[in-house]
């Protein structure tokens, strides 16, 4: 299956250069969604034998990376009635350029790692560490609460590609529990956006300032 | 009934869920506390009770942690029925749903025996109490709430990234992986050491991030001083012992691993740098509730300084946990009731305690004492011997910044205390409805009352406890 897996990879790299490039804060979450989505199929290609309960793991993967956290944000956006710009603290095109960056700092570091035989042709390690600085960069850049949900999203992705290398040690309970985890993590903090969007009349997280030294 | 633990705490859960009066609901706390108590009380003194399977005992880490967060949990927990009924104009079905979910979570982190689901019981420790911080509804607790959860997850996220990279420094000899602690020390001295080394810098991050070791600290005063005295109590003294629990784990394996000099060098760094960072916050803290946050970033410095040291500093360390747990507890509490008594806990308006609430000042004041370290309270003895062992294994430097460290944040912190304890209270203060009673001022006074007894004498029971994890922590096949 790697002839397939390292072009979805590379989509998954690309996606990540979109979200950092992107004004619209829909469109960004929709990006989200489709890399998500992605990372599901991946995790199926990824088994050297394809059971039920890999499908089943799929499938879950899809649901809740594809839809059902995208579908959280969005209401959450709508509810907000807010300005559908992300607003960033560096510019998109920097950011951009920054994402770049990351991915082939990623690349080199990747190579300097020892992997195990099978793994070090498949780009899942550079690409799980690029994805992670995506969403670091996502993360410390921009101002409103959702745009920020989003970095975590994406960095969660990147961890989740490098969960693919270890499919045989992780048991799908385990796997299954951090989906879980990651759902009602989400879930809550999209709760808190609420609050704060009701509280603040905004979703920009510069109005928490009140807490400082 | 191993799972009794876990179970006990997360059914009383959702029994709060379905009782519909305000005022009875936090009975179940206590009750779900004694439970909890009594159960692992008997299953320390008969282990055959508690027998567990692969992936959830009760090993000799695991011990103490647990009594210690089930202990505090109990006295918080009467506590909370007292705090609850003055509170009675606001909701407490979730708040209550939401801490015996907390209590059953940190069971959960305790108990694994599994590298991920470690990491899974850490991460929703962090969720159900996120509800607990935001119980105000206030704009400072929502923004409190955010940054608690939004760190939080980031720190959390790294401390999975860890996890698979530990992971993966084990799948490299082509052997049959399982991510259970007993296997991965069982193949420590295998594994490679390059994703050794990256995944214990990234799971001192992400743990440290919930212990709240500097510089991941920031939610910490934020959170502890929005909360209300209860949860600020089992944040400090609960949750980030656990998150050092999952440390203390990754430490053991690198240790095994062979890399203890490497690691021992990063903990010791980082519990300085934490002791440091508070005591520049410290000094001068206009806000009580705040400076006791730092306090706690303060201590966890010290525990993981006391793991680093190596030596009798383990056994120090692992007291201290206890130490400053239980004395987290009285000054949360007390440092509650004054928060009630006086609608606020900045400088500005709290002075003259001591006349207003003589009882919760007294206790507050004596909780003072005892965490920096005064002789007769328990502390004391814990952070002598870690200096001790500091300067008996030649680290002067570090003996040296330590004792320091202390004596700055002495005078910082008692600046604080004194400030609101002395002085005369003003008039219109004397009037607000809180007074002490019986519920809100007896667990403090009990919590005090044991930090005490560890000064003056460690009981035996305890100090196995202690030297069986130690014990644990040092065979290295």
């Amino acid at each position: 299956m790697e002839f397939i897996l390292d072009p979805l990879l590379v989509v998954v790299l690309v996606l990540n250069l979109f979200v950092l490039g992107n004004s619209r804060l829909r469109a960004v979450v929709h990006l989200a969604a489709l890399q998500g989505a992605l990372l599901g199929v991946i995790s199926l290609l990824v088994r050297q034998h394809v059971e039920l309960e890999a499908v089943l793991a799929a499938a879950a993967v899809i649901m809740l990376k594809g839809i059902v956290i995208p579908r959280m944000l969005l209401r959450a956006l709508r509810e907000a009635e807010i300005k559908r710009e992300v607003e960033p603290l560096i510019g998109l095109l920097p950011s951009m350029i920054l994402g770049a960056l990351a991915t082939g700092l990623a690349i080199i570091f990747a190579d300097q790692l020892p992997l195990v035989d099978g793994h070090a042709t498949v780009l899942l390690v550079p690409a799980s560490l690029a994805t992670v600085l995506a969403g670091f960069i996502l993360l410390v850049t921009r101002f409103k609460a959702i745009s920020q949900v989003i970095g975590y999203l994406i960095l969660e992705n990147g961890i989740f590609i490098f969960g693919m290398l270890l499919v045989d040690a992780m048991p799908l309970i385990v796997e299954l529990g951090v989906l879980l985890d990651l759902f009602v993590g989400i879930f809550v903090i999209c709760i808190i956006v609420n609050h704060i969007n009701r509280a603040f009349s905004s979703l920009d997280t510069r109005r928490l300032t009140e807490l400082k030294e | 009934m191993l799972f009794a633990l876990i179970g006990i705490p997360l059914l009383l859960g959702a029994a709060a869920l379905a009782v519909p009066s305000n005022r009875w609901r936090p009975c179940l706390l206590p009750l779900a506390g004694g439970a909890h108590l009594a159960l692992l009380a008997t299953g320390l003194c008969r282990p055959e009770i508690l027998a567990g399977n692969k992936w959830l005992s009760l090993d000799p880490l695991g011990k103490p942690v647990l009594l210690l967060v089930s202990i505090l949990f109990f006295f918080c927990a009467i506590y909370s029925v007292g705090y609850l009924r003055q509170r009675g104009e606001r909701g407490n079905r979730i708040f209550c749903a939401c801490l015996l979910g907390f209590l059953g979570m940190m069971n959960l982190v305790a108990l694994a025996q599994h590298l991920g689901l470690m990491w899974i019981a850490v991460e929703a420790t962090a969720l159900v109490s996120a509800p607990l911080i935001y119980f105000n509804r206030t704009p400072r607790s929502l923004e409190a709430t955010w940054k608690y959860l939004l760190i939080g997850s980031v720190g959390i996220a790294l401390a999975l990234l860890g996890t698979f990279f530990l992971a993966y420094a084990f799948i490299q000899e082509g052997t049959e992986t399982s991510l259970l602690f007993h296997d991965l020390l069982r193949l420590a001295p295998v594994s490679s050491k390059p994703w050794l080394h990256a995944a214990f810098a990234l799971l001192l991050v992400g743990y440290g991030t919930k212990m709240g070791l500097a510089p991941m600290h920031t939610w910490k005063p934020d959170a502890y001083g929005e909360a209300p005295g209860m949860v600020g109590a089992l944040l400090a003294g609960g949750l980030t012992n656990c998150a050092f629990l999952a440390l203390l784990r990754i430490y053991h394996i690198c240790v095994v691993a062979g890399e203890g000099a490497h690691v021992s060098k990063l903990l010791v760094t980082m519990g300085l740098l934490s002791m440091a960072v508070a005591g520049v916050f410290m000094v001068g803290q206009r806000d009580f509730k705040r400076m006791l946050a730092y306090s706690s970033v303060e201590h966890m410095g010290i525990l993981i300084l006391g793991i680093g040291v190596g030596g009798s500093a383990v056994f120090a360390s692992l007291l201290h946990m206890f130490n400053n747990g239980l004395t987290k507890g009285v000054l949360f509490l007390s440092a509650g009731n004054i928060h009630r008594a006086y609608g606020s806990k900045n400088l500005d308006q709290v002075h003259g305690a001591m006349r207003r609430l003589p009882l919760s000042a007294g206790l507050f004041l004596a909780g003072f004492f005892a965490i920096t370290g005064s002789p007769p309270f328990g502390p004391f003895i814990s952070e002598f011997s870690i200096l001790n062992a500091a300067f008996g294994a030649g680290s002067f430097w570090t003996g040296g910044l330590f004792l320091l460290f202390l004596l700055v944040i002495f005078i910082g912190m008692g600046a604080t205390v004194l400030a609101v304890v002395q002085g005369s209270a003003p008039g219109a203060i004397r009037h607000t409805p809180y007074r002490d009673s019986l519920l809100t001022c007896a667990p403090p006074l009990v919590l005090l009352a044991l930090v005490l007894l560890l000064g003056l004498h460690i009981p035996a029971p305890l100090r196995n406890l202690l030297a069986d994890a130690v014990s644990f922590l040092e065979t290295t096949q």
